[in-house]
C-alpha cells in the first residue's frame, strides 16, 4: 500500500517502511543503540532525499530509545548522573561538529568526508569489538576463568583528577574522560548524522568500566535526549523532518525495540558484542565497497539547497 | 464517468471551434485539458491528464496531414550533476555541472516519431524532443546549453528518464478524427508539486503552423497540504509536535508491551 510523504514529496510502500522500522528497532533494542547508521542508508536507498532521511531518522531514534529507556528505567538500569555528565560534553561536541559540517559543505567535500568517516569509524569499531568478544569467548571455551577487570584493575583513566562517584554504576572515576566521551559522541553525531550509541556503549565499557547492568540504559537516555534535540533543530533550521515518514518508522521502531530489549536480556554479553561488532563491520565494509568499486553510473543529480 | 466527461469536453471544443472568430492564421488549435488542478492526497500514485484539442481551419482551407507535438514542462529547479572518477582508488565526485532552472519534469508526446515529423535542424530550432529542449547550464561565467552529445547533458537526461521524470513518447498523441486529437499526459508518482505548462505545436509538411499553451497544476491537498505547510512555516511548533509524537509513541509501546 502506497502512502504519499508530504515533506519528502514522494510515495512509499507503507509496509516496507514499517518493516524497516521493525527490523532496525529490534536491533536498536537488542544492542542499546539508536540504529541511525542502518536506517539512514536504507531510506536513501528507497529514494528518500538524504536530508529528509537524516532529519526524520532522528525522530525515529528518539521514539525507539524512549521506549527502550522506559523499560530500563523500570528495571532501575539507568545511571542518571552519568547520563547528565555525558550530556554536558555532548552538547559542546555537537556545536563543534555542526560548525565543521558547514565548513566541509562550503569546501564541497561533505559527501566524501561522510563516506570515509563511516568506513574508517565503523570498520575500526567493528573490528575492535569482534577481537575483544572473540577473545572472551575463546577463554571461556578453554575453561580458563574470565578475567574480571572490574574492581581491582586500574588504567591511566583512573589516575585522572576530579573524581566523582556514580552510585548506580558502582564506579568512581574522573569526570574528564566522561566529558571527552560525551564530546566525541556529540561531534560524530553532528558530522555523520548518527546517534553514536554503537560507539558510546563500548567506550563506556572499556574506558569507564561501566557494568553491563547500567550501560545500555544509560546510553539510551543519552541517545533519547540528543536525538530529540536533533529532531527539533532539523525542524526549525532546514524544515526537512517528514512527520508521516517519522510516524511510520516510529511505530515499527518502538515495537521492534521492545522485542529487541527482551532478546538482549537473555543473551550473553560477549555474544551480544560479537554480533554487534559483525554488524558494524558489515556496514563499514558496505560503505568501503561503495567507495572502491566502480559505480553503475558515474553521474548523479543533486538538488541544490536540499539535502 | 471519465468517458462522459471527455465527450462533454469534446462537445465544448466542437462548439468553440464553430463559433470561433475569424483566425489570423489558416489554422489554430483549441485545446481543452481534463483537469487544471490535480490534488495530491495520501494515496497519490501518479495520474493521467487528458488533453483534447481540435484544429480549427479557415473555411475553404485545403486539408493537410497534420502532426502534433505536445510538450509538458514541470516546475523549474536548479540541480547539480556530478561525475565520479577514481582518485587514489576511491570513487569521488571530481567534476560537476550546474543546470540552471531546468524543468523538473518533461514529457514529449507526438503522433509519430519526431524524425518523421520535422528535419533535425527544424526540431532543434523548435525545441522538439528531449535532445533539443534547451537545458541552460553554468559553463564558466556563461549560462548556455551545450551540444547535444555533451556527456553531462546526456547523462543528466538519462538519469531523469530513468527516474521517469523525463520521457518521450512517439505514440502519445492520437487523432480521433482528421482535425481532433487527444494526448494522454502520464504523471508519475514522483512528479514534483507545482505548476505545469503544456505546449501544443501543430505542424504540417515539416513546418510549424501554429502553437498554443495551456497549463495545469499539481497541488498537495488536505492533510498532506497541512503537514507540508506546518513543516515549512511553523518549524518550532512542528518540531515540538514531532518530538512529542516520538515520546508518546515510545511511551505507548512500553505500556502496551509491559510484562512485569
Amino acid at each position: 500500500m502506497q502512502i504519499y510523504l508530504p515533506v519528502a514529496d514522494l510515495p512509499v510502500d507503507i509496509f516496507l517502511v514499517l518493516a524497516m522500522g521493525l527490523a532496525v528497532g529490534f536491533i536498536s533494542g537488542l544492542f542499546g543503540i539508536g540504529g541511525g547508521f542502518l536506517m539512514t542508508p536504507l531510506l536513501i536507498f528507497i529514494g528518500v532525499p538524504p536530508g529528509v532521511a537524516v532529519a526524520s531518522v532522528a525522530s525515529h531514534i528518539a521514539a525507539s530509545s524512549c521506549s527502550g529507556a522506559i523499560s530500563y528505567w523500570r528495571r532501575n538500569a539507568i545511571d542518571v548522573s552519568l547520563a547528565l555528565m555525558l550530556l554536558a560534553g555532548g552538547f559542546l561536541g555537537t556545536a563543534v561538529g555542526v560548525w565543521l559540517f558547514s565548513l566541509l559543505r562550503v569546501l564541497n567535500q561533505l559527501d566524501l568526508t561522510i563516506g570515509l568517516s563511516y568506513v574508517v569509524l565503523l570498520s575500526i569499531v567493528g573490528m575492535l569489538m569482534i577481537i575483544e568478544s572473540v577473545r572472551v569467548i575463546i577463554r571461556e571455551r578453554q575453561g580458563k576463568p574470565v578475567v574480571l577487570r572490574r574492581g581491582g584493575s586500574h588504567t591511566w583513566v583512573h589516575g585522572l583528577p576530579m573524581k566523582m562517584r556514580f552510585k548506580r554504576s558502582k564506579i568512581y572515576v574522573s569526570v574528564i574522560p566522561i566529558w571527552v566521551i560525551g564530546f566525541v559522541i556529540g561531534f560524530i553525531g553532528a558530522i555523520m548524522g548518527i546517534g553514536g550509541g554503537f560507539i558510546l556503549v563500548p567506550m563506556l565499557i572499556y574506558f569507564l568500566r561501566v557494568p553491563s547492568a547500567t550501560v545500555i540504559g544509560t546510553s539510551m537516555v543519552l541517545t533519547l535526549i540528543t536525538m530529540a534535540a536533533a529532531t527539533f533543530m532539523h525542524a526549525i533550521t532546514n524544515h526537512l523532518v517528514d512527520a508521516v515518514l517519522a510516524l511510520i518508522l516510529m511505530v515499527g521502531g518502538v515495537i521492534g525495540a521492545q522485542f529487541g530489549t527482551r532478546a538482549g536480556q537473555s543473551m550473553k554479553g560477549e555474544w551480544l558484542r560479537l554480533s554487534l561488532g559483525l554488524l558494524v563491520l558489515a556496514v563499514g565494509l558496505r560503505f568501503a565497497f561503495e567507495l572502491v568499486v566502480q559505480p553503475d553510473t558515474l553521474y548523479s543529480i543533486r538538488q541544490t539547497g536540499g539535502g | 464517468m471519465v468517458a462522459c466527461r471527455q465527450s462533454l469536453g469534446f462537445a465544448a471544443i466542437l462548439a468553440a471551434s464553430m463559433i470561433g472568430a475569424a483566425p489570423a492564421e489558416a489554422e489554430r488549435i483549441i485545446p481543452s485539458i481534463s483537469r487544471h488542478r490535480v490534488q495530491v492526497t495520501s494515496s497519490f500514485d501518479g495520474t493521467q491528464i487528458v488533453l483534447f484539442a481540435a484544429i480549427d481551419r479557415e473555411a475553404g482551407a485545403p486539408p493537410r496531414n497534420y502532426d502534433i507535438v505536445v510538450t509538458v514542462f514541470g516546475p523549474k529547479q536548479t540541480v547539480v550533476t556530478r561525475r565520479k572518477a577514481r582518485v587514489l582508488g576511491i570513487w569521488a565526485n571530481v567534476a560537476s555541472r550546474t543546470f540552471i532552472n531546468v524543468p523538473t519534469f518533461i514529457s514529449v508526446l507526438t503522433n509519430k516519431p519526431i524524425d518523421g515529423i520535422v528535419k533535425p535542424e527544424v526540431a532543434r530550432r523548435l525545441q522538439i524532443g528531449l535532445e533539443n529542449i534547451v537545458l541552460p547550464q553554468q559553463i564558466g561565467p556563461d549560462i548556455a546549453d551545450t551540444v547535444r552529445d555533451d556527456p553531462f547533458r546526456v547523462n543528466f537526461v538519462k538519469l531523469q528518464v530513468e527516474q521517469k521524470l523525463y520521457s518521450e513518447l512517439n505514440n502519445g498523441v492520437t487523432f480521433v478524427s482528421p482535425i481532433v486529437f487527444r494526448a494522454d499526459i502520464q504523471l508519475p508518482a514522483v512528479a514534483p508539486i507545482g505548476s505545469y505548462e503544456v505546449d501544443v505545436k501543430l505542424l504540417a509538411d515539416g513546418n510549424m503552423i501554429t502553437r498554443v499553451n495551456t497549463a495545469f497544476e499539481l497541488v498537495k491537498f488536505g492533510f498532506e497540504q497541512r503537514v507540508a505547510d506546518a513543516a515549512r512555516n511553523h518549524g518550532v511548533f512542528y518540531g515540538l509536535a514531532t518530538v512529542l509524537m516520538a515520546f508518546v509513541t515510545g511511551w505507548l509501546a512500553s505500556v502496551v508491551f509491559r510484562r512485569d
